[in-house]
Order: structure tokens, then C-alpha cells, then sequence
């Protein structure tokens, strides 16, 4: 009986089936768990399954390359899926259009903040600098995040996680900083969610209002384009000056 | 679905690619990204598959991020060993976006949309 059982663990853990399978069925469990408890933003769906997958590893001693030769299919998506973002981006282009100046200041002036003061924070409280290097592009959706940190020295998995915390934060505290300064318009309230707080942001937008969720998801792609595009120039720039 | 799908990799290619050759400082994606944005403008409208397909893709966009969440197990020594400055950044940086980009937008809104006066 056991020679067999191990037999066929031998086998599982060699095929890309077992990785692929439990991500699916991870992520299917903690998507339950967060439509049963009413979308609390706290049980996260990628922060449960997460969770879930590190300690069915760590239990089983499974390395991570390992789990990643199955994963990495689920993995792949994200490419289409940030080339798909341009969709929504051009649907949601006409309103912008309307909204020009205070979406282009704000989407600057945010992204910068974003980037620069996660920075400062990390080092004035003695992190490393691959650690500020990954924490850089935190609030930016994780498929352009995760290149970013890979082009300015971070670690790209590293950052992965900490753009899904950053995202959790701004989902649960944003109305409360939007309700203190008294900011009331959907769309301001919005857009400020997504390019702090990306996707996940852009998901809680949207349980508020359609007009929020909008202005959200085009705050999260063009806080994508922008940091991509500006980070590495900036850090390049500041290091040379430095 | 399968037009709508090999248009977004071909796009996503002509990223990459485009990537590499300059070598931009930007993820090829992204660069896919801005060329299909560029070419719906262009066109002017959505086909109604790449409108399905994106959206489907989209919505379990979620699920994408679980593979490269769970690497954080290869770096739990480093997130034990730093937790007091990734925790304060995290948290006070996602504060101060908001706060920041929400300001800077009522403040250049509220002068053009409306003259009641209300400030801050």
C-alpha cells in the first residue's frame, strides 16, 4: 500500500498537472470564502489562495520551482491580460477626455508619491535596497509591478506580494480617507483608488459605483503605463546624480 | 474567442519585441498594451469578440496573480527580517497616494466644474 502511494506521489509531483490543479482549486476555495463573507475586503481571494498554497507546500515540502512548472500556465495570462486592459482604457477614453487636467495631474502627482515615498519610508526604517527597490512599483497592477521590479533591481515575487497588500490596504481604508477629507465626487474617489490601490481597488470601486469602478480601471492602466515608463528613467537618472 | 486571443499575443509579441529592439525601459506587455490601444483608436471600435474575450480574461484577473503571490514563500526570511519598514512603508505610502492624487484632483476639478467656493 504505501510503495504505491509514494509511487504515485513520485509521479504527481513530477507532472505540471498537480501545480496547475491546486492554484485552480485554491483560488475556486478562497473565492467561496470572500463571496460568503459578503466580499470582506480582509479575506481577499488572492490573499487567502495564497496562503492556502504556501503552507499545502511548505506541508509537503514541495519546492517552489516545482509548483511553478505547473503554475507557470495560469502565469502566462497575465501578459494577454495587461495587453487586454487597453480595451476597457479606450472605453473609458470619452469621459476621460472631459476630465483631462485634474485626471493627468492627479495620475502624476499620485504615481510619484506612490513610488517615491514607499521608498523613503522603506529606507528611513533601514530596509534593504532590493526590499525598497521591490516596495518602488507597489501600487501599480502586478503583471507591469512585477517587470517593473525586475528592470530596477527589485524582486519581482517579492513585489508580487506587496502590491496585493498595498491594494488590500487602500480597499479597506480608502473610503474612510475619502469620507475625512471629504472628497465626494465618484469619479475623484475613484480614480484616486486605482492608482493607489490598482485592481484591487478598481474591484471595491466598483461594488460603490459603475462610474467609480470606470475611473478606477483607467487610473489602474494608466498608473501601469506611466510608472513603466517613468520609474526607471527616474532611478536611472537619480543614481547617476547620486 | 480564438481570433480575439491570438490578436491580444500578437500584440503582446509585437510588444516584446519592440522591447528588446530599443530596449525600452518598459515590460513588453505594456508596450502591447499601448500599441492595441493605439490601433482601437485607430479604428475607432471594439470588436464584439476581443470585447468578450478581454472581458472574460479580466475578470478572473485575480486568479492570474496567485502563481507569482505564492514566491513570496521563497522570500519569508527576508520579509521576517524587514516586516517593520515593509509594513510602515506599505501602509503610509498607499495613504499618502491616496490622499495626494484625491486633493490634487478636487483642487484642479472644483476650479473648473464649480464655483461654490467649497474648499477643503
Amino acid at each position: 500500500m504505501t510503495p504505491q502511494l509514494s509511487e504515485i506521489w513520485v509521479y504527481l509531483a513530477a507532472t505540471p498537472l498537480l501545480g496547475l490543479t491546486i492554484t485552480l482549486l485554491a483560488y475556486q476555495a478562497a473565492f467561496w470564502l470572500y463571496q460568503r463573507s459578503g466580499m470582506n475586503p480582509l479575506l481577499n481571494p488572492v490573499l487567502v489562495a495564497v496562503s492556502i498554497l504556501v503552507a499545502v507546500l511548505l506541508l509537503t515540502g514541495t519546492s517552489y520551482a516545482t509548483y511553478f512548472d505547473g503554475a507557470q500556465f495560469v502565469h502566462f495570462l497575465l501578459g494577454p491580460a495587461t495587453v487586454a486592459l487597453a480595451v476597457p482604457l479606450y472605453a473609458q477614453f470619452k469621459r476621460v477626455k472631459a476630465m483631462l487636467l485634474p485626471v493627468l495631474a492627479g495620475l502624476l502627482a499620485g504615481s510619484l508619491t506612490a513610488a517615491f515615498s514607499a521608498i523613503a519610508i522603506a529606507r528611513l526604517f533601514g530596509a534593504s535596497l532590493p526590499t525598497q527597490l521591490s516596495l518602488a512599483p507597489k501600487s501599480v497592477t502586478t503583471p507591469i509591478a512585477m517587470g517593473i521590479a525586475e528592470r530596477i533591481g527589485g524582486i519581482p515575487s517579492l513585489t508580487a506580494v506587496l502590491v496585493i497588500i498595498t491594494g488590500i490596504l487602500g480597499a479597506v481604508g480608502g473610503r474612510y480617507v475619502f469620507n475625512l477629507l471629504r472628497i465626494d465626487d465618484p469619479a475623484i474617489r475613484g480614480f484616486a483608488m486605482g492608482v493607489a490601490s490598482h485592481g484591487i481597488g478598481t474591484a471595491r470601486a466598483f461594488q460603490v459605483s459603475e462610474q467609480s469602478g470606470a475611473f478606477a480601471a483607467l487610473a489602474m492602466g494608466l498608473n501601469g503605463a506611466l510608472t513603466a515608463l517613468l520609474l526607471p528613467l527616474l532611478l536611472t537618472l537619480s543614481g547617476r546624480l547620486g | 474567442m480564438l481570433a480575439a486571443l491570438t490578436q491580444l499575443l500578437i500584440f503582446q509579441l509585437l510588444g516584446e519585441v519592440l522591447a528588446r529592439a530599443l530596449s525600452l525601459p518598459v515590460p513588453g506587455p505594456v508596450i502591447g498594451m499601448l500599441l492595441l490601444f493605439t490601433a482601437l483608436t485607430i479604428r475607432g471600435k471594439v470588436s464584439k469578440d476581443l470585447q468578450t474575450t478581454s472581458q472574460n480574461l479580466l475578470q478572473h484577473l485575480s486568479l492570474l496573480f496567485v502563481p507569482a503571490g505564492t514566491g513570496v514563500m521563497l522570500h519569508l526570511h527576508r520579509v521576517a527580517d524587514e516586516w517593520l519598514p515593509l509594513l510602515l512603508s506599505v501602509l503610509l505610502s498607499t495613504l499618502a497616494t491616496l490622499v495626494v492624487t484625491a486633493l490634487v484632483m478636487k483642487r484642479l476639478h472644483g476650479s473648473v466644474a464649480s464655483a461654490d467656493g467649497e474648499r477643503r
